[in-house]
Order: structure tokens, then C-alpha cells, then sequence
């Protein structure tokens, strides 16, 4: 077990608790889908496995360390942080920085990395989403899926054991979803351990192989995503699942065909 | 106008164009780089929520702003001599001008940081650097570039606001021009003389913040 939670609870001042004890395990390899109706705690539990926010209670073990997840201590905290990578669902690039910097500013300035091997990493970290053509390029002067690809390689750069996805194609128009959903799809190919929190389902049941389906703070029903899609055990999940299809939320994004390409204005970056 | 003034109007010219270089220009470049100074510092303080430093920043912003630059002036020149304070006459200028215009410049620092996304800093995080770190490459710069016309707005305001200074007896190129209306008892002319000088150079810093911008623009403004 490479990683395991347990019990995380958190409750914010008016919305009362949003967590209530959620606990999930990972092993190395696994592609872990965080699945739910919107309020469900999904992205609080993302953040809170990454010290984002402060769990009120909880208890982490990530390679045979235990930290308690309230009263973890700041190096602790940057002892976790340096073996995982975050993506975020609005790509949070540094705006002031070019798509080069950007993938190297962690690796210079957090990891002390000398800057010859920090661009060698953030090189081939983009090459790996497909954005080594725009290196010099400003968030501003990307579409959504570009800067998502680059925050990708952003975390990717730093070689994290696990890599955690906070609904990484919500903020992308439909024609954007696809190139950034392959380039996931080849990470977990590449046996990257990724934990993913994300509305599409055809992903999913596709890429993960477990799901943890969560509802008002609780989790649902923990399962091999075989079984979760196929073969549900719990009323609630059969519910959710039979509401997605009827929205068609399955049927009209398949992922197996080739995805277009997008066509957009190439802005020159020395305007 | 007739061949008098005009005559006087040319002799005035080289005697306020050196008391505009010798004085009003570094009086307000030594009082904006310490305005500068102060409000960035004055900012961050706030931004960081660091207890204590944070309320006595409110209470400079609070004072500062709540009483005349006049009285300001007037405080530290001829008040603080009763305590056994004496400062000469252009450090004073300085030292006021500078807290004056920090206190008015923090707050748009202030603000200017807070509009940074707080992604930005929680990117920072996620990418192993410390709160420092990503203060000083991503959160500063972003909100420099934001707060870059406001501060050229207060700049260009400092310029023309140093001319009280002669109350202090400092003599800058207004009271350079209030000594030669005396001798001569020619007002209109050498007031718009001395105010065409003042529109001449701030039309130049005005030029100066479009070509800062213009550079500071290039990974396509604050969004």
C-alpha cells in the first residue's frame, strides 16, 4: 500500500461537515476515480489530502509514514507535497511566467534543482503533453486544454509517486475535454498513480481501475471500477449511475474516437 | 504680453529649471522611492495577516490619510522641534512626502495583491516552493504589474504636490518663482511659465507609464 487515508472529517463554518469520515486506499499503479454528484466533498478531499485544507481529523500514510492529518507539522507537509503532483481544475499556471518557466520555476525554486537539469525535466515533461512547441508562450496566449496540458507537465516534471487530478477537464469546452484526457490516459498507460476527481464517466470506466463514489461527504461505495459500473452494489450508486446515462453523459462522450483536433488563432507570442 | 514680461519670463527660465533639477526633482524621487518602499513593505505586511505588524499598518494608513499633508508638514518642521526632534528642512519634505503618498500607494498595493488569484499562491504550494518563494516570482510581480498605473498616477501627483515645500522653507522652483514675482510684480506670467514647466515634465512621465506598461504588457496584462 503506497498510500492510504483514513477517516478524514472536515467541516467548514455554515455548510456543516463536508467530510465525514472518508477513507480510501492506494497502491501503486492504481488510477483511482473520485466520482459524485457537485456538493459531495470530492474536491475537499483532494485538498485536504494535500494539506490544501486543513482536515479537522484524519490519519495519512504515504510510504510507511504516518502523519496525523490535523496536526501535521509544515515539514511533514513538504515531505507529502514533494511526492505528489496537483492539477487543478482552472490550471492555476503562473500567469507571469512562460510555458517554460512555468514547468521549471517548482523544480528551481522548491526542488533546488540546478537550472541545466531543471530544463532538461521540464523539456521532457512537456514533450510529454505535446507542448514543447510552445515554450515561450504565456498562459494568456494558450486555450484551456493547452494550459491544462502544461500544468500536467508541470507536476509530472517533479517525478511525484502519485499525481492528483481536481476535475481536470471542468473549465474546458467540450471540443478542449479530449487532448487532455489522452494525455491522462497515457500517463495511466505508463502505470502513473493518479487520483481523479471528475464528472467523466466514460473515463472512468475506461482509465481507473477503482472507484470511491461519494455523496454529501460520505462515501457510497468503494469498488474495482469493473464492478462499480458493471455490477453496483449499493441503490444510490445504481441511481447515480442510471441518471448519467439517461443525461447521456456516457453515451456522447466516447472517448475511443479520434478526438478534433482544435483549431485555434495561433497568437504570436511577440505581439 | 508685452516686451517686459517677456523679458522677465526669459531671465525666470534658467533659475526655475535649476531649481526644478536641483530640487523639486530629487525631493520627488528621494519621496517616491521611499513612498515605494513603504507601501510594498506596508502591503505585504497586511497580505501575510502578520499579527500585530498588520494593526499598526491600519493605524499609519489610518492617520496618514485622515489628516492634511500640510499639517503633516507642519508637524515635523515646526512641532517636533518642541520634543528635541530637528530635522533640516529637505529631509522633512522627503521624510513626509515618502509617508504621505505610502500610505494613499498601500492600499493600491494592497489591493493590487489581493486580486492576484489565490490559485496562484496554492500552484506555488503544489509545486514544492515555500510562501516566500512564491511571493517573490508570481504573487509580486503579478501584482506589481496591476498596481504599475496607480503608482505612475500617484508619481505624477508627487511632482506637483512638492510645491508646498517652500512652507518648510525649502526653496524648489515654485518658491524659486514666488521670489521673482516679488522682485518684479509680474504674477500671470511666471505662474503659467512655472505651470507649463510642471505640464512639460509630467506629460513626459505620462509618455514613460504607456511605454511601461507597454513592456510590463508582454505575457498579456493582468486578467
Amino acid at each position: 500500500m503506497m498510500l492510504e487515508i483514513k477517516d478524514v472529517r472536515k467541516s467548514f463554518g455554515k455548510d456543516g461537515e463536508v467530510l465525514k469520515g472518508v477513507s480510501l486506499s492506494v497502491d501503486k499503479g492504481d488510477v483511482v476515480a473520485i466520482l459524485g454528484p457537485s456538493g459531495s466533498g470530492k474536491t475537499t478531499f483532494l485538498r485536504c489530502i494535500n494539506f490544501l485544507e486543513r482536515a479537522d481529523s484524519g490519519q495519512m500514510v504515504f510510504d510507511g509514514n504516518v502523519y496525523d492529518m490535523h496536526s501535521i507539522k509544515k515539514r511533514d507537509i513538504a515531505a507529502v507535497r514533494r511526492k505528489t503532483a496537483f492539477v487543478f481544475q482552472n490550471y492555476n499556471l503562473f500567469l507571469n511566467k512562460t510555458v517554460l518557466k512555468n514547468v521549471m520555476l517548482g523544480l528551481v525554486h522548491g526542488l533546488g534543482m540546478p537550472r541545466a537539469l531543471a530544463k532538461e525535466a521540464a523539456l521532457s515533461a512537456l514533450e510529454r503533453v505535446g507542448m514543447a512547441d510552445k515554450l515561450n508562450a504565456y498562459p494568456s496566449q494558450l486555450s484551456g486544454g493547452q494550459q491544462q496540458r502544461v500544468a500536467i507537465a508541470r507536476g509530472l516534471a517533479a517525478k511525484p509517486e502519485i499525481i492528483y487530478f481536481d476535475e481536470p477537464t471542468s473549465a474546458l469546452d467540450p471540443e478542449l475535454i479530449g487532448e487532455v484526457l489522452n494525455v491522462m490516459r497515457s500517463l495511466a498507460d505508463d502505470g502513473m498513480t493518479m487520483i481523479v476527481v471528475t464528472h467523466e464517466m466514460e473515463f472512468a470506466r475506461s482509465v481507473s481501475n477503482k472507484v470511491l463514489f461519494m455523496d454529501k461527504g460520505e462515501v457510497i461505495e468503494t469498488a474495482s471500477s469493473e464492478d462499480f459500473f458493471n455490477n453496483p452494489a449499493r441503490e444510490r450508486t445504481r441511481a447515480f449511475i442510471n441518471s448519467i446515462l439517461t443525461k447521456g453523459g456516457v453515451e456522447k462522450k466516447p472517448l475511443s474516437e479520434p478526438q478534433p483536433q482544435p483549431q485555434l488563432g495561433f497568437i504570436d507570442s511577440t505581439r | 504680453m508685452t516686451a517686459r514680461q517677456l523679458a522677465i519670463v526669459k531671465d525666470a527660465l534658467p533659475f526655475l529649471l535649476k531649481a526644478f533639477v536641483n530640487v523639486t526633482l530629487p525631493l520627488t524621487a528621494l519621496s517616491f522611492l521611499l513612498a515605494l518602499l513603504i507601501s510594498v513593505l506596508v502591503a505585504m505586511i497586511q497580505y501575510a495577516k502578520v499579527p500585530v505588524l498588520k494593526d499598526l499598518c491600519r493605524v499609519y494608513i489610518w492617520i496618514i490619510r485622515g489628516t492634511p499633508l500640510m499639517v503633516q508638514l507642519y508637524l515635523v518642521f515646526y512641532g517636533l522641534p518642541d520634543v528635541g526632534i530637528v530635522l533640516d528642512p529637505f529631509p522633512t519634505g522627503v521624510l513626509v512626502f515618502g509617508l504621505n503618498e505610502g500610505a494613499y500607494m498601500a492600499e493600491a498595493m494592497r489591493g493590487a495583491l489581493e486580486s492576484v488569484p489565490s490559485g496562484q499562491l496554492e500552484a506555488g504550494y503544489c509545486v514544492n516552493m515555500s510562501y516566500t518563494s512564491t511571493m517573490w516570482h508570481v504573487i509580486l510581480p503579478q501584482a506589481l504589474r496591476t498596481v504599475f498605473p496607480s503608482f505612475a498616477n500617484s508619481l505624477i501627483s508627487m511632482v506637483k504636490g512638492t510645491s508646498i515645500v517652500s512652507a518648510i522653507t525649502v526653496v524648489d522652483m515654485f518658491k524659486e518663482a514666488l521670489d521673482i514675482i516679488g522682485r518684479h510684480y509680474e504674477v500671470l506670467p511666471l505662474y503659467i511659465e512655472v505651470a507649463l514647466i510642471y505640464l512639460v515634465f509630467c506629460s513626459l512621465l505620462t509618455l514613460l507609464q504607456r511605454l511601461g506598461e507597454k513592456l510590463l504588457g508582454a505575457y498579456g496584462g493582468a486578467r
